[in-house]
């Protein structure tokens, strides 16, 4: 079987239940709302301090509602065994990082589509006019986050902590994207010229790069046993 | 008391075989120098107490588990080099495998495309036929029994048609009933398939068994044919290996 | 630790071993370098006597890295064979590598408030260091909290690989994000060393040489001490095992 049908199918059967139950997707959808309302509270950003403001309370929020849905991805697995069943088929176990990338990053891409609008609302902030750029530097960032926290999901899942561990374990190694984001983003909404912008998103397709091959090479000694 | 294992020459007719294989989680040694061969078409009782290394050695014949050191063969060849024999096991565990989210025909469907079958559907619906599911293959496994379980487990270790079927205590948490239904689909198995089955329950494994082994302290106590099928005397063996008044 | 007369007598006889001659000789290259830095080298000319931290805070930080590169090899070496003599090392290099670095970061505030009057400026090299910092806590973390001595084992190796190569990330992010760190004085455009006064030059080299002394010395005690830890953990399992075992009939070590 193909290594694309094999992710396809992953994808698949994690779609499939989270569509039926639309746990996560909730979860993680109100949990970023939350955070994006409680930082207008902390900040009451003036109508000039709102752009100044929005790059790094979009990236914040994001980062915490990611570990929402990567912690819940592996959780599923777990009930069962799932994660011992997966690992018995014919197939590199890099294969199955590959299908939970693709499924948390789906996720957290829907969470930015339903976020972006309210925050801009909310903050006051006009975003249409940027939106293929933010896009695309979303896109990045979002894979970026989602390549090293599908890893540290599989890991911490296994561990006595594990709400703690995920977090704990994301936000450093996951700082090049933060930052990268949040200044190529501020970069985009204040109207820089793209050369300014342009190590930041350079950044951001290194990061995603190096660490989804490191990641799909890497995971089968994080399942292993 | 050890039984003459007829050698049948050729290592294609081992469908398994485990070669001094030791397992250590840091300084705990799990698992001390076991050796079996399951020949194709036999079915194999390993019995022991727990901690004796039952589950450990049925991981490591899975692939699932890496030995500290060893080596295991699959009719002859090393799967830890070829991913892709371990299209020839089926594994039931004490653990289901499924999604309760999904219903049990998408649960077999799954395990039937991933494992490369190209007429995944109608192996599916076969399935559930054959262990007596088809009508509630629509059905979220969520709302199944625990005897309805075990029985997709079964149907789920079997869809892909394996050659070599391992099971780790099954009998767990099952009553009478189900245990008998459970049994029966196991004996309609016997001979076309190679089986391997860890159990607390010596009259259950002896029944199913050409061949038992008891595993104490992560080495082979004791291992035969049981021939007719003789409970007390391995029951009586066992309480020795263990050293439990019998 | 020899206590007894005997004990003491035969500790003598043997001699000293490598790891106190590699004690005794970071430690008197550490005086020499803090005589250096203390009274030899010349007073900076922009900051005052407080700038001599230098002295500590680069060393330390040098050996915090130079402790993760060692972490990395090890981790790489400990996925590759499984043996665990590569986990030893690793997480000997971590715990020691931690205490340098928060020793750089401790001795760079310092700095920082001497030179710029703030405990904390986000200057490049010093938050790379503080993200190498949180990266060494949290490995250690994983250690304790990690599950089973294997698997946390094989976690710490992963985390020390993807931490490696997030560093040279992070501080790319970090530079390209803001940048307030003075002249660099040791390697600069014009070539190393250039930028300080030789006798500067020759107080720090000491002091390097030193600090990476005292890291060897100490990571080698560490690694020690660990494979000790082990051998007396599986001998109690084997004594565990063969108590049990004595006067059962029937059984035979290894019988198939």
């Amino acid at each position: 079987m193909s290594a694309l049908a094999v992710v396809r199918q992953l994808l698949w059967k994690d779609l499939l239940l989270e569509l039926r139950t639309r746990e996560i997707l909730t979860a993680m959808t109100v949990f970023a709302m939350l955070v994006a309302v409680v930082f207008n509270f902390a900040f009451s950003p003036s109508p000039q301090d709102a752009l100044r403001l929005l790059p790094g309370m979009l990236w914040v929020t994001l980062a915490f509602a990611s570990t929402l849905g990567l912690s819940r991805s592996f959780v599923l697995e777990r009930d069962q065994q799932c994660l011992e069943a997966l690992r018995l088929f014919p197939f590199d176990p890099g294969l199955i990082y590959a299908g939970k990338l693709l499924s948390n990053l789906l996720a957290l891409l829907a969470v930015e589509i339903l976020l972006l609008p309210a925050l801009a609302v909310i903050a006051g902030v006009p975003l249409l006019g940027h939106i293929g750029a933010l896009a695309a530097v979303l896109l990045l960032g979002s894979v970026g986050l989602v390549a090293v926290g599908t890893l540290f999901s599989a890991m911490s899942v296994n561990t006595r902590i594990r709400e703690v561990l995920l977090p704990v374990l994301l936000f450093p190694l996951a700082a090049p994207v933060l930052i990268s984001g949040v200044r190529s983003t501020l970069g985009i909404l204040a109207g820089r010229p793209w050369a300014d912008v342009l190590p930041g998103v350079r950044l951001l397709v290194a990061f995603d790069v190096i660490f989804v091959v490191v990641g799909y090479l890497i995971f089968e000694y994080v399942v292993e046993e | 008391m050890r039984a003459y294992i007829p050698s049948r020459g050729g290592v294609w007719v081992q469908a398994l075989a485990v070669r001094d294989i030791t397992k250590s989680f840091g300084p705990v040694r799990a698992l001390r120098g076991v050796t079996l061969t399951v020949a194709r078409g036999e079915a194999l009782a390993i019995f022991g107490p727990n901690g004796a290394g039952k589950t450990t050695l049925l991981k490591i014949a899975s692939t699932l588990m890496r030995p500290s050191s060893g080596q295991v063969l699959l009719f002859g060849a090393d799967p830890s080099q070829a991913p892709h024999l371990r299209r020839l096991i089926g594994m039931v565990s004490h653990h289901s495998y499924l999604y309760p989210g999904l219903t049990g025909l998408e649960n077999l469907l799954f395990t039937a495309r991933l494992y490369g079958c190209s007429d995944a559907e109608a192996r599916a619906e076969a399935m559930l036929a054959a262990v007596g599911l088809a009508g509630r293959g629509g059905d979220l496994v969520r709302t199944y029994s625990r005897g309805m379980t075990q029985r997709l487990s079964i149907a789920r270790a079997l869809v892909h048609d394996p050659q070599i079927l391992l099971l780790d205590e099954p009998y767990t948490g099952l009553d009478r009933s189900s245990a008998a239904a459970f049994t029966e689909l196991l004996m309609a198995m016997r001979g076309s398939r190679t089986i391997v089955l860890t159990t607390h329950s010596i009259e259950q494994g002896v029944a199913l068994s050409d061949r038992v082994a008891i595993l104490v302290d992560g080495v082979v106590a004791y291992e035969a044919g049981n021939g007719a099928g003789d409970v007390r005397t391995i029951e009586r063996v066992y309480a020795e290996c263990v050293g439990v008044p019998a | 630790m020899a206590t007894t007369l005997t004990e003491r007598r035969s500790e003598a006889a043997r001699g000293a071993d490598w790891r106190e001659i590699l004690i005794w000789a970071g430690t008197a290259l550490g005086v020499a370098g803090m005589y250096m830095a203390i009274l030899y080298a010349p007073e900076e000319a922009t900051m005052s006597h407080a700038q001599r931290i230098f002295y500590v805070h680069v060393p330390s930080a040098w050996v915090g890295f130079l402790a993760f590169g060692v972490v990395f090899a090890a981790s790489v070496g400990f996925l590759w064979t499984r043996r665990r003599s590569f986990d030893l090392a690793a997480h000997a290099s971590t715990e020691i590598g931690v205490v340098f670095t928060t020793l750089a970061i401790a001795s760079g505030a310092v700095w920082g408030k001497s030179a710029w009057g703030t405990w904390w400026t986000w200057d490049p090299r010093l938050t790379t260091t503080f993200m190498l910092w949180f990266i060494y806590v949290v490995s250690l973390m994983v250690r304790a909290y990690g599950g089973s001595g294997g698997q946390s084992a094989r976690f710490a190796a992963v985390l020390g690989i993807v931490g490696f190569l997030d560093i040279p990330l992070i501080h790319l992010s970090v530079v390209w994000w803001r940048s307030l760190h003075p002249l660099p004085v040791v390697v600069s455009s014009e070539g190393f060393g250039s930028g300080l006064p030789p006798e500067m030059l020759y107080a720090l080299l000491v002091n390097v040489a030193a600090f990476t002394l005292l890291y060897v010395a100490l990571f080698s005690i560490r690694r020690a001490q660990m494979g000790a830890q082990d051998a007396i953990a599986a001998q109690r399992d084997d004594d565990r095992r063969s108590t049990f075992r004595r006067g059962l009939p029937g059984i035979q070590e290894g019988s198939r």
